[in-house]
């Protein structure tokens, strides 16, 4: 193993507008060592790798590859100098096959042999342990696939540096182990590796050292070995934080919701959910587990009104304090809303959706019940109050209710979001990934608040991607698994494990559930 | 930069966003916009032409507020005046169908229609019906043909999804062709291929002078809709509505807003002022109908809708620059005998530059060690 210096970064700083995203950092990347980048989100990560990678040009600082310094104007010139990025969102032609995603864009002379290519990624797949099939096409590969070709593809344009955003955000437990076998492998062949990362447990079993920033200043570097989580929870956070998560016992839980046969096709006319049945009930916290794109979003959706379901699926709603009980199958949101289901709804694509990005927080507030009353005019008065109490209650950083929530944070975003959806008082709460991208202390105040909630008696579903978080937060775990219910678990009970297992493999005799 | 790290090249110039721009600089960057814009455009004029800049400058003022007399002097004004009227009316039309994101580049064929049935009101009815009826039968079928123009597009929009812009784009071809027939129907006199004024004598669903003045009304009128658009746009459920349509229409669904009903309604209202503009067009203006009676504008609009971001008021402003623009280049091209080409040229220069300040507003550019000057 080598213990050269790779890369040197020496004063960078890149700012953005007003905003600063990296002040005077300077961090060092040793040959033969995996090194995590950790912070919190908006803290600057991803920016200051992407001037390694030539997507950005420092506003100044100097950058250093072999002690010598260098200029990256692309991301040509960074493969030029052996760095190569895997960027958190894939950039591959779906249409074409793994073999002529590695060669994208490459200037070689002669005729395109694909044989020789392929040859090439086999030698680099059996030197570091990858499963590639060549010739497969990208569209029918798994993301953990999608995952393999890019680490490939910058290791064919013979990359050292290898940096990784948050590689892990997309993988089961099982994918995730495989991908931190093949990192070790690189590193032992004197690659230098960068993660980008703020899953504490990971960097602690992967990496060599670890590099912290926190609102775009350098923070330090400490030896993986001398850190735990909570030593480096402070150095991200800046302050002592409680990692726990409470779970309280569901008190006098009744049964809210009763989802029975729900089917339902996708955009792409693909079977995304598959004879669904299951029960919320009131003052409980259901989390549901899954891999990515296996019905999750459909199925909040089907419940919100928002998705076409198929023949005999029903959604029965039971009224609190009532023996009342409506079918929402087949109803618009607005039918649902006019008959007094209190409803709410975070959905995962939160300027897409949820929100209305050009409008301030007064206009956001507002959504869901603009068209109340019978003026022909918007009554911009109880939006602007719920706004400030919004605002107040769970410190949104905004320079003015009327900014557009598109130019704040990711977690001021999700807090706007949250907020309006907590404050239309519901009686069910669906949260489609509410902490994702959400920095430590607003996760835990996100926690909190569907705590509340369920002390209120909200039935409150919450699908998440981080299983350590669903096994803390849930009272019961739903594991969804090919748009199949695969089995419902008890939260206190079940492991980490038993959920990866139930996420990708579909149990014996499932279909029957 | 010392000569020992010329190794590190730095890209000569980079583009980066501004956080946000004050009002101060942002008139500030206009403001040099336009010196900048008479800069250029007098050395065109100066070595191109070889003409004095400020005599081609002081005739384009002449040619859209000026004259030999006084009487003249208003004259000139009010037509400068009755075509940003024009202009404006259309752009207005177009800015909730453009805030939607609903592209609506068939304003041309809507106020065609709209054209159409006025001038049809002003032939058949012209003798039959009182004054005051009579304009307000023309309002009404204007604002119902310009409507049903809108209206076509948008159905197949929400029930098919047909592209709204191919579709509206061959609309106009359509009410062209439609007028063209009409034309050839109402021709008079016999064999001119025009419909000539209509009812010259009788003056039988002209806009009547209001104090005197001949195109008072069409300023009204238009006033009107602006100020309403703004209000209907900003204050109304309506336009919150057209919002959030035209930002997301996921969004639009998860609020529970039906969007077919949206775009139908917002197409309507669009191809209804539209229509309006055509009202205005041939029974205030032209009191005739050819297939020029739009003459373009129904895309202009299109540049005055976005350059305001949608906002009514600052539309006055660009349609008013835009129309003395065009104003000032027909008179520069017959005052000094230019052809055609050299004063579109000047207006040319003009418009680059009031473009190219938005840029400046929104984007800094920075040179090599120029970092902290620039950084302002």
């Amino acid at each position: 193993m080598e213990s050269g210096i790779a890369v040197e970064m020496k004063n960078i700083t890149k700012t953005f507008g007003e905003v600063v995203a990296n002040s005077n950092v300077s961090m060092d990347i040793r040959k033969g060592e995996i090194l995590s980048l950790l912070g919190e989100n908006g803290s600057g990560k991803t920016t200051l790798m992407n001037m390694l990678s030539g997507i950005y040009y420092p506003d100044s600082g100097v950058i250093c590859v072999d002690g010598k310094p260098v200029s990256i104007t692309s991301p040509k010139t960074a493969y030029d100098h052996g760095i190569g990025m895997i960027h958190q969102h894939f950039k591959l032609v779906d249409l074409f096959t793994a073999t002529e995603n590695v060669v994208l864009g490459l200037k070689e002379k002669g005729k395109l042999d694909h044989k020789v290519i392929a040859a090439k990624i086999k030698e680099i797949c059996d030197k570091y342990g990858f499963e590639l099939d060549p010739n497969q096409k990208v569209y029918n590969m798994s993301v953990s696939q999608k995952q393999t070709l890019e680490i490939i593809k910058v290791l064919y344009r013979g990359a050292d540096i290898l940096i990784l955003d948050e590689p892990t955000a997309v993988l089961t437990p099982q994918e995730t182990e495989k991908l931190f076998t093949v990192i070790r492998n690189m590193k032992n062949n004197g690659k230098a590796i960068v993660i980008i990362t703020h899953k504490l447990h990971e960097v602690l079993s992967v990496s060599d050292r670890v590099t912290v920033l926190r609102k775009g200043e350098y923070i330090g570097t400490v030896n993986t070995k001398d850190a735990t989580e909570t030593s480096l929870t402070e150095m991200m956070v800046g302050k002592k934080v409680a990692l726990n998560i409470d779970r309280p016992e569901p008190v006098n839980p009744k049964k809210r919701l009763e989802i029975k046969n729900v089917s339902c096709y996708n955009k792409d006319g693909v079977l995304a959910l598959d004879h669904v049945s299951f029960e919320a009930y009131s003052g409980e916290i259901l989390g549901i587990a899954g891999i990515s794109g296996c019905g999750q979003k459909e199925l909040l959706e089907s419940i919100a009104g928002l998705q076409n379901v198929e023949e005999g699926s029903s959604i029965l709603y039971y009224v609190p304090d009532t023996d009342q009980i409506h079918e929402l199958v087949g109803e618009t949101p607005k039918k649902i809303k006019e008959e007094g289901v209190a409803l709410s709804f975070v959905p995962e694509d939160r300027l897409g959706m949820g929100l209305v990005g050009s409008m301030g927080m007064v206009g956001n507030m507002m959504l869901k019940d603009y068209s109340k009353g019978k003026s022909f005019f918007l009554n911009h008065k109880d939006p602007k109050q719920k706004a400030e109490h919004v605002r107040e209650e769970l410190e949104v950083i905004t320079p003015d209710l009327t900014t557009p929530v598109k130019t704040l944070s990711g977690g001021n975003v999700q807090k706007v979001l949250v907020g309006r959806e907590i404050d239309a008082n519901p009686t069910v709460l669906m949260t489609a990934y509410a902490v994702r991208g959400l920095d430590i202390n607003t996760s835990y105040t996100i926690y909190g608040l569907m705590n509340e909630q369920k002390k209120k008696g909200v039935a409150v579903i919450y699908v998440g991607e981080d299983l350590d978080v669903l096994l803390e937060l849930s009272d019961r775990i739903l594991v969804l698994c090919g748009g199949k219910v695969n089995g419902i678990l008890d939260g206190r009970k079940t492991t980490k494990e038993e959920v990866g297992l139930l996420m990708t493999q579909m149990k014996a005799g499932a279909d029957n559930e | 930069m010392s000569k020992e790290d010329n190794a590190v090249r730095e890209p000569f110039m980079r583009i980066a966003k501004r956080g946000s721009t004050s009002m101060k600089r942002a008139i500030g960057v206009r403001l040099t916009g336009i010196i900048l814009a008479l800069i250029v455009s007098a050395l065109f004029i100066y070595f191109v032409t070889g003409l004095d800049p400020l005599a081609v400058y002081g005739a384009m003022f002449q040619g859209a507020f000026g004259g030999a007399s006084a009487a003249a002097a208003a004259r000139r004004s009010w037509i400068t005046i009755r075509d940003t009227m024009f202009l404006l009316t259309i752009a207005v039309a177009l800015a909730p169908a453009f805030k939607m994101r609903f592209w609506n580049i068939g304003a041309e064929g809507q106020v065609l229609m709209g054209g159409i049935a006025t001038a049809g009101c002003m032939i058949y009815l012209g003798d039959k019906l009182p004054t005051g009826l009579l304009l307000l039968v023309m309002f009404l079928s204007s604002c119902i043909s310009g409507a049903v123009w809108g209206l076509i597009p948008a159905i197949f929009k929400s029930k098919w999804n047909t592209n709204e812009t191919l579709f509206t784009l061959m609309m106009n071809y359509v009410a062209m062709q439609l007028t063209s027939y009409c034309v050839a129907l109402w021709e008079n006199p016999f064999g001119s291929n025009s419909v000539g004024i209509i009812n010259q004598n009788t003056m039988a669903g002209w806009f009547p002078a209001i104090a005197g003045k001949t195109y008072l009304l069409n300023v009204l009128i238009t006033l009107v809709i602006t100020v309403g658009m703004f209000f209907y746009m900003t204050k109304s459920k309506h336009g919150y509505e057209i919002s959030v349509v035209g930002e997301s229409q996921e969004t639009a669904k998860y609020a529970g807003i039906s969007t077919k009903k949206v775009i139908i309604r917002t197409m309507l209202i669009s191809g209804a002022i539209c229509g309006l503009a055509g009202f205005m067009g041939v029974a205030g203006i032209d009191h005739t109908i050819s297939t020029n009676t739009v003459g373009g504008r129904g895309f202009t609009a299109i540049i005055v809708a976005w350059l305001a971001k949608f906002n009514t008021f600052t539309m006055i402003l660009i349609s008013a620059l835009l129309v003395f623009l065009n104003r000032g280049a027909a008179e520069i091209a017959s005052q000094f005998s230019l052809n055609e080409f050299a004063s579109d040229i000047i207006s040319g220069i003009i418009l680059f530059f009031i473009l190219g300040s938005e840029f400046f507003c929104n984007y800094k550019v920075i040179f090599q060690h120029k970092n902290d000057q620039e950084g302002k």
